[in-house]
């Protein structure tokens, strides 16, 4: 080609000169585990159902089936969870946690005015598993297996299904709407329910039904009794009792003055509900100081709100009719409480006993390898018993003892009963490292306080059972959701695309494959990493 | 704030107020964002105008700066732009002849004539009659604050149709790190090295472009940041769309020259602002119409330790008497510019909504409520957040 005058060269554009080979190290994208979703107890994708919620609209139907696939229960979750989730979130050490509850309960109450159900299961594996136990374990291993394909039928000795969520949690924290309501989506699923028929033997009972396998989630519904030292006319009653029977037709009567015994959620529960029940004082005494309860700090605030008093450092030593007989006690150096031998009054119709719960495991007697120790049974990783095909969880197994945990460990018996009933071992996929806060870079996300749930007035609270917190709206939940700093997962900032010097991040526009890394002309500079508000991207050495 | 007086119709910088929580409007692009709102970096279809296979370093705040300028240029122009280039690190890297990165007519002129090349191009379309092209003259601190000054000053006094954008790196990187009259004091370059009492550049009198530009009264003058994409685009936008003589400083972090990591490049962008040494504003017509104020303020050690260009006031023998000098740099052009947020003008970047006005209007109120009950509130919150 003739060129112009002093010209020898054609004009060439600089994509010519692949400047990656100068690189030493490389981008990479990757996921990691969000803080929220490690702390689960079942197993949520927090951060992913957050992120579909953040659209709105359309995008609540999308969360509602992501969270769903995990816990079947977000309207009851979002109520009663004590969400260690938010405890773990790493906005709370920008300004607050991100208010996952509320976001997960707005769901859970929106899928059941929408009326969303589950997806049935594709196909059946014609194997059948007895559950017994309809509480939040044996329903999440009902609804979980019978998503993966088997035929369920669950047992439970109560008048109707929810175990320990109908009959110990108070309906000011759970309406019993809602708990029907979630129930029921499990059951339309196919998973069949007999209630009200209690299981005399595990093993007779899965032979003579010809189960394939059985999942035992019988919780732990007998109140334990301390001795108490007790004049005849004395009115004691423990708390489980108490709280069971505000399901019945009649009202106990614990008389003006109640006294509750115990430090724990219970305890608050039963001093709430006798508040509610017409009591004027409700006394909370108990034997350490308030930093050692073990009742959540937000229920002995609300307690306290409505007018529940507490009483440190103090034992029952008698009870008689119409007052108690309370030693003070101090801690030792271990934080353990002694005795003073200094005595005085309480003034008390009755003594509510909230000292914690005991397992009734009456139908494992005589099933062979079985082990149980501290009243409790013991199971392998696989929330299998000694006894092959014998699975159990919940509150009768050893480990925390909330509806979440027993949700999440309905989900991992369900997965491991399917892999046990396939002959395939299941094995959890790998976790991620955590997205912890130093691997954030948050000066990209913006100012934003947390959403406060509007409560109950304290004066309506302590008269009636209605709920004490409220949800969020369509607007605040989403406001709310947005606050997700999506912790180790890419949420399509375009940050990466738009700082990269040498426009070496590629921006795919397809959903769910974003970026890529034009490995031609990246040269390692690392902006992008730096520069990546969620952590999703990291610095991988090159193979020389 | 005060409008701007010549283009009653374009945006003014930060007029797009975004109320979207998450990232608001720090980040690039945004999802939840429509498209229209994004910023021109977050485009599939960015024109790109610095593309792939430039030789610039790793980390290159003047390549990253130049192509985010000129692709809002190229936005706000409807992709009718030519551009001047004065030699320099971006001509350099940009252009080693046969080969461009360059995506837009571009010409390359001396060291020093740059802005008087921009000028003849921006008569010579008039003569022609084809005003609609736009003329964007651009160059480094070098070409710019020194060598091209005499030029600068004469197309800022004629009123020339031209936009200047200088990309600050505050030395001659492109010759090997020599000080220019940008360079601040204490910094140390090949030519003022760090050695003996008065280590580093010299404490001068300063010599601030874009001060001396709004002197000449011309119709604008913008400083901006690479660390701040949505606001150097909205400036170059707004820039574009006017006419006359306009000015824009850019300060682009050099990774080589100043000793600092390539990762950190916006890292000292964004830190050069919030700690105050770089003030970053927008006049019209020699006035100061707007200022980006402090989000989270830092001292100006922050600034310094991530660049070996101050490693000499740092380590077994601190110079604390100039860190606090440069401190006082800072100082005064905070109250200056007036850098600190009120209360109610709330902290952020231009573009982003923080009043509280803007949060959701289901926001439990304080109207409405008793003081008691709002206490409780407070208190309810503050016992939550202590059990986690």
């Amino acid at each position: 080609m003739e060129k112009p005058f002093a010209i020898t060269l054609d004009v060439g554009t600089s994509l010519a000169n692949k400047t990656g080979s100068w690189r030493t190290e490389r981008a990479r994208y990757v996921h990691r585990l969000p803080p929220c979703n490690h702390a689960c107890p079942a197993g949520e994708n927090v951060q992913a159902w957050l992120y579909e919620a953040e659209e709105g609209g359309d995008g609540y139907e999308r969360a509602w089936r992501k969270l769903t696939a995990d816990n079947p229960f977000p309207a009851i979750m979002g109520r009663v969870c004590y969400h260690p989730c938010e405890s773990a979130c790493n906005r709370g050490e920008l300004d607050e946690s991100v208010g996952i509850h509320s976001v997960e309960r707005f769901l859970g109450d929106l899928a059941i005015e929408e009326g969303w159900s589950f997806e049935p299961p594709a196909e059946t594996s014609g194997k059948r598993v007895l559950v017994i136990g309809a509480g939040p374990t044996g329903l999440s291993a009902g609804y979980h297996l019978r998503r993966l394909g088997h035929d369920v039928t669950i047992r439970d000795s109560g008048e109707k299904p929810g175990g320990m969520m109908r009959y110990g949690i108070p309906r000011y924290r759970l309406p019993r709407e809602v708990l029907d309501a979630e129930v029921a989506r499990v059951l339309e699923l196919g998973v069949e329910l007999e209630a009200g028929v209690a299981v005399g033997n595990a093993e007779e009972a899965m032979r003579e039904g010809g189960f394939d396998a059985a999942f035992l989630a019988v919780g732990a519904h007998i109140g334990r009794r301390a001795y108490v030292p007790a004049g005849e006319a004395a009115r004691i009653v423990d708390a489980v009792a108490l709280l069971r029977s505000m399901e019945g037709e009649e009202r106990p009567m614990l008389g003006r003055r109640v006294a509750i015994y115990g430090g724990g959620n219970t305890a608050m529960d039963a001093a709430r509900t006798a508040k509610r029940l017409g009591a004027t004082d409700a006394v909370v005494v108990y034997r350490r100081t308030r930093e050692r309860m073990s009742a959540h700090d937000f229920e002995v605030t609300e307690a306290v709100e409505e007018g529940v008093k507490l009483k440190w450092l103090s034992t029952v030593k008698h009870a008689d009719e119409g007052k108690l007989v309370i030693e003070k006690m101090e801690l030792d150096e271990s934080g353990f409480p002694q005795p003073t031998g200094e005595l005085e009054e309480l003034e008390a119709d009755s003594l509510v006993l909230a000292l914690g719960q005991e397992a009734d495991l009456s139908l494992l007697e005589g099933v062979s390898e079985i082990e149980v120790s501290d009243g409790v049974v013991q199971v392998a990783d696989n929330m299998m018993t000694g006894h092959d095909g014998i699975f159990a969880g919940g509150d009768m197994v050893p480990d925390e003892r909330t509806v979440t945990v027993g949700v999440g460990h309905g989900k991992k018996a369900a997965r491991n009963i399917d892999g046990w009933l396939r002959g395939r071992e299941y094995r959890p996929a790998p976790k991620h490292e955590i997205a912890t806060f130093d691997k954030l870079n948050t000066w990209y996300y913006a100012e934003a306080p947390r959403v406060i749930q509007p409560q109950l007035e304290a004066a309506r609270r302590s008269k009636t059972f209605d709920e004490v917190v409220s949800g969020l709206d369509e607007s605040n939940a989403e406001y709310e959701a947005r606050r997700c700093l999506s912790c180790g997962n890419c949420f399509s900032c375009d940050n990466c695309y738009g700082v990269c010097p040498d426009n070496a991040v590629l921006k795919l526009g397809e959903p769910g494959e974003l970026y890529e890394i034009d490995l031609d002309f990246c040269k390692g500079c690392g902006i992008c990493v730096a520069e990546c508000p969620c952590g999703a991207i990291e610095m991988v050495p090159e193979e020389i | 704030m005060r409008e701007g007086s010549r283009d009653p119709e374009t945006p003014k910088s930060g007029e797009q107020r975004v109320k979207l929580y998450q990232t608001g409007t720090h980040v690039v692009g945004n999802r939840l964002l429509p498209p229209e709102q994004r910023t021109v970096q977050a485009r599939m279809d960015r024109s790109n105008t610095l593309t792939s296979g430039h030789r610039a370093c790793q980390g290159c705040g003047e390549a990253l700066g130049a192509r985010y300028a000129l692709d809002a240029a190229m936005r706000a122009a409807d992709g009718n732009l030519v551009a001047a280039n004065a030699t320099g690190c971006l001509e350099v890297f940009s252009t080693p002849f046969p080969e461009s990165s360059w995506q837009l007519p571009w010409i390359h002129s001396l060291f020093g004539n740059a802005p008087a090349v921009a000028s003849g191009m921006a008569a010579g379309l008039k003569a022609l009659g084809r005003s609609d092209t736009r003329v964007v003259g651009q160059g480094g601190d070098g070409g710019t604050v020194d060598i091209g000054f005499a030029c600068l000053s004469g197309m800022f006094e004629r009123n020339d149709d031209v936009l200047f954008i200088c990309y600050d790196n505050e030395a001659y990187m492109n010759t090997g790190v020599q000080r220019s009259g940008a360079t601040p004091p204490a910094a140390r370059t090949a030519t003022t090295k760090p050695l003996g009492e008065h280590a580093g550049n010299v404490f001068g009198k300063g010599k601030n472009a874009p001060l001396i530009a709004m002197a000449h009264e011309i119709p604008y003058v913008a400083t901006a940041t690479v660390a701040e994409l949505r606001d150097l685009e909205s400036k170059v936008e707004r820039a574009t769309r006017m006419r006359g003589a306009r000015y824009i400083h850019v300060f682009v972090p050099c990774p080589l020259g100043w000793g600092a990591a390539s990762r950190d490049t916006i890292r000292i962008a964004r830190l050069v602002k919030e700690s105050g040494l770089f003030p970053v504003f927008e006049a019209v017509d020699g006035e100061v119409t707007s200022v980006s104020k402090i989000r989270r303020a830092v001292p100006v050690v922050e600034y310094l330790k991530l660049q070996r260009r101050y490693a000499h006031l740092f380590g077994e023998n601190p110079r604390e008497d100039v860190i606090e000098a440069i401190q006082a740099i800072a100082d005064r052009n905070i109250r200056r510019f007036d850098l600190l947020a009120t209360a109610e003008e709330g902290a952020d970047l231009p573009g982003e909504a923080t009043d509280a006005a803007d949060l959701p209007k289901s926001q439990p109120g304080i109207a409405g409520r008793t003081e008691q009950e709002s206490n409780l509130m407070r208190l309810l919150a503050e016992t939550h957040r202590g059990s986690q």
